[in-house]
């Protein structure tokens, strides 16, 4: 164990921080250690507290507890620009640049005085200088939209250290990355490191960490559950301490038994999805769910379930490949504000909407109120009336109005992406009765989850997505948890 | 704060009535600052105004009705797109291009006794495609649509002074206008002796078509979806939401074409220079005062109709500038984002 507290070897450290939104417990009492010199892979799956932690460290939230120390020395942040004056900087996993100004401009952007928040002596010459200093290769002069992604990163990079950052922070640095940018980014940091500063590396790829990073921490639901030099320990070891040695619920045994109708309702064949950039998000995947079944689609951040999710949903075109989907697929957005209701409607519009691709001739609403009645009923949605606005709902009661909606009308297939996220356990578990209640009465039922228990609970089979291609996985925790990583 | 908003859009409820009631009584104060810091006798200026717009039989009926329909068409034109989504800042160049197409065929001597018949049509049929253009270059290119239907209005602008100029000039080729239409071409008018003509009835009874399409039917749904939440309706609804705002586009300019067609048939019976003295901006302001409800549509067009009409009999009476119509116009566009914003703001503090 790498123990260090309050030693001046140690660049930055975090003790005992607990951090709370609403229900959830992001962080619970967790800590971290990170010697001067060194590159520091901080691990852990979707919601474990990785990002939490790291903007507490960051000064872009404060602590409920816990104290930080720079240099040894005890640290209270107001806002980010105290952290940045302590030489600790950030690069977020989605860039925070400007895109229609140059190079240049988005470094002395935030470095100017109250008023102006820009500084105009920030000129290319000034660049080009931190370039040569850094060894960052960026043209100064170039307008950021068209820079390709790799070099976005270097300029957040280089706006950190132009704020000369003894301390770097990166959130999941090559998610965007191909492996030859990924490759560039992790000799740089090598070297960055070697000159005596510090970096924080944000991953949840395990064998990357371990073969790049010195010292290795594993955040487990908030809490430090490993603290390692990287050369002491091996991808197993880390993995179990990342996944949990037992799952607290919903184990194998317990489920009731398969009543999967075994017959293929939904399939996609060869189906390839492109981003706006072109990059495949999915490659070439084939796979199926049967009537009667939940099938859980596990993967970590852009690993092509959502586009996976949504091209069974029907509601995105395959670039290649095709989709058999039967006439009715019911759809639970991730994004329920901007995908699933209009908030300032009211209850009986946002029923409405289901059909407003189709719609014909005039609109029927002593019908729509009916049914929008029958669904706030089905669901247990606490609303005073039909006539409610929409988002004079609780999160919890708007989605299951989305569960009632979507599940009307006896679909064959219904697609949920995320559904309790932001919820508290009660609406989690009316959410989840109601995906079971769908598969008992034969419905195909596809759940991507973030979170891991959650899709073992409700699950009877589990695919796993990575790196933009499906594979199929034993109901078990550690295949999950290592196929999610890229390992198997 | 506790909404409980009716299933559509209320016709009438004080809740929705009184913010615009408190803008027009700012509005009115400030007409009363501009008034006497020009120095001009305030008594003398709004007897003016009150006799030009509502004073007489004739003043409403010939002078603010007569204005008031073309604001109301393209106010109703502004509405649907807005309503839409569509930010068409374009309704005074699809009203133009209206005109001329009415215009051009009103000259070609086509139909005899029924060119009314082809020539509103025509006016219909090229505001639909010169608010294409905008929408085209928004579908295919992502061209931001307030900027490329604004640049169409100098095009149509500059398209009418050529017509004017060459091939629709009147047979002197003297003056910059079109000769003047036959009767056969002039839009009746509702009452004898004064000069409202057909095309307000049809603004009156567009505003009712609109209201209903917005509250009962499929298509005014979708339309209204698109405009409040385009993602939600691709997703939830499964709304090919380009295409939706590009009917919302042709839609729209329609309409603002049909204005253009019944300002040259009803009002002034030939094309000229100026014809619009900017009617598709004032729009803007119908529309917006109106919360972009086509009834409501009806009271704020007969409002800047008479707006418009006292500002006239103010300058030849009173010798107040005609342009102060746009110092209360401009007003109540920043008089009605103030209030949405603050309605914004309560209702994220509840």
């Amino acid at each position: 164990m790498v123990s260090a507290r309050a030693d001046v070897s140690t660049a930055l450290s975090l003790c005992d921080m607990s951090k709370r939104f609403g229900t959830t417990q992001a962080l619970d009492g967790a800590s971290l250690d990170v010697r001067r010199g060194t590159l520091h892979a901080l691990l852990g799956e979707n919601g474990a507290g990785k990002t939490t932690l790291m903007r507490l460290a960051f000064g872009m939230d404060t602590p409920d507890t816990g104290t930080i120390l720079v240099n040894g020395k005890t640290c209270a942040w107001r806002t980010s620009a105290d952290a940045l004056r302590a030489g600790i900087g950030m690069v977020h996993q989605h860039f925070l640049l400007v895109p229609a100004m140059s190079v240049a401009e988005n470094i002395g952007l935030g470095r100017g005085g109250v008023f102006s928040g820009f500084d105009p002596t920030c000129t290319a010459a000034v660049v080009r200088d931190l370039v040569a200093a850094t060894g960052l290769a960026i043209d100064p002069e170039a307008r950021v939209g068209d820079l390709p992604v790799g070099a976005q990163q270097r300029l957040e990079i280089l706006k950190a250290l132009s704020h000369d950052a003894q301390v770097l922070i990166l959130d999941e640095p090559t998610a965007v990355l191909s492996p030859q940018e990924t490759q560039d980014l992790y000799a740089w940091l090598r070297r960055f490191v070697d000159s005596g500063r510090t970096v924080v590396l944000i991953t949840h790829k395990v064998r990357e960490a371990l073969q790049i990073a010195d010292d290795v921490t594993v955040l487990r639901r908030g809490r430090t559950v490993m603290q390692v030099a990287a050369h002491a320990t091996g991808e197993a070891e880390v993995l179990t301490a990342l996944l949990g040695e037992t799952t607290t619920h919903g184990a194998p045994h317990a489920r009731a038994p398969r009543r999967t109708t075994g017959k293929t309702v939904l399939a996609v064949n060869g189906v390839t999805v492109r981003d706006d950039r072109g990059t495949e998000r999915l490659k070439c995947v084939t796979t199926h769910v049967c009537g009667g079944e939940i099938l859980g689609v596990a993967g970590v951040e852009g690993a092509g379930q959502l586009e996976l999710l949504r091209v069974m949903a029907g509601r995105r075109i395959p670039d290649t490949g095709s989709a058999t989907r039967p006439a009715r697929v019911g759809f639970v957005p991730e994004d329920r504000h901007r995908d699933a209701v209009i908030g300032e409607w009211t209850l009986i519009e946002n029923f409405a909407l289901k059909d407003a691709g189709r719609a014909t001739g005039t609109m029927v609403w002593d019908d729509y109120r009916v049914r929008a009645e029958l669904g706030v009923r089905a669901q247990d949605v606490r609303a005073t009336s039909a006539h409610d606005r929409m988002d004079a709902l609780s999160g919890g009661n708007q989605q299951k109005f989305v569960l009632a909606r979507e599940l009307e009308g006896a679909p064959e297939a219904f697609v949920v992406e995320n559904p309790t996220r932001g919820l508290d356990v009660r609406a989690t578990e009316q959410v989840l009765d109601a995906l079971r209640a769908a598969r008992d009465a034969g419905v195909a039922v596809v759940i991507y989850s973030s979170d891991l228990d959650e899709l073992f609970s409700v699950s009877d089979r589990i695919v796993v997505c990575y790196d933009g291609t499906v594979h199929e996985v034993p109901f078990d925790r550690q295949a999950v948890g290592r196929a999610m990583v890229g390992l198997s | 704060m506790t909404t409980r908003a009716a299933t559509t859009s209320t016709l009438f409820s004080w809740k929705r009535l009184l913010p615009p009631l408190l803008v027009s009584a700012v509005v009115v104060g400030v007409i009363v600052v501009v008034i006497v810091a020009g120095h001009h006798d305030i008594i003398e200026s709004f007897s003016a105004f009150g006799r030009g717009s509502f004073g007489s039989a004739y003043a409403f009926w010939s002078a603010t009705l007569v204005r008031a329909t073309p604001l109301t068409l393209l106010g109703l034109a502004v509405a649907l797109a807005f309503r839409s989504g569509v930010m068409n800042i374009g309704a005074e160049g699809q009203f133009l291009a209206g005109a001329s197409a009415a215009t051009a065929v009103v000259l070609t001597g086509v139909g005899g006794g029924m060119v009314l018949v082809i020539a509103l049509p025509a006016a219909v049929l090229a505001g639909a495609l010169w608010a294409a253009i905008a929408g085209w270059l928004k579908r295919e290119f992502g061209v931001l649509e307030v900027i490329s239907s604004l640049m169409l209005n100098f095009v149509a602008q500059y398209l009418v002074s050529y017509l004017v100029r060459g091939p629709l000039q009147e047979p002197t080729h003297v003056y910059p206008q079109t000769e003047t239409f036959g009767p056969a071409a002039q839009l009746p008018l509702l009452i004898s002796g004064q000069r409202l003509h057909l095309g307000y009835a049809i603004a009156v009874l567009l505003a009712l078509i609109l209201w209903w399409m917005f509250r009962a039917t499929a298509v005014g749904f979708r339309l209204r979806a698109v405009g409040a939440g385009a993602a939600a309706a691709a997703s939830a609804g499964q709304v090919m939401v380009p295409r939706v705002l590009f009917t919302a586009f042709l839609l729209s300019g329609a309409i603002a074409g049909l204005a253009g067609g019944v300002e040259v048939t009803g009002v002034t019976y030939a094309l000229y220079e100026g014809i619009s003295p900017g009617f598709g901006y004032t729009a803007i302001a119908v529309a917006l005062l109106a919360r972009l409800n086509p009834l409501a549509i009806i009271g704020t067009g007969i409002f800047f109709g008479a707006l418009e009409a006292g500002a006239a009999a103010m300058q030849r009476d009173a010798g107040v500038p005609f342009q102060f119509v746009a110092v209360v116009e401009a007003l109540v566009v920043l008089g009605v984002i103030a209030l949405d914003w603050t309605r914004e703001r309560g209702a994220t503090r509840r």
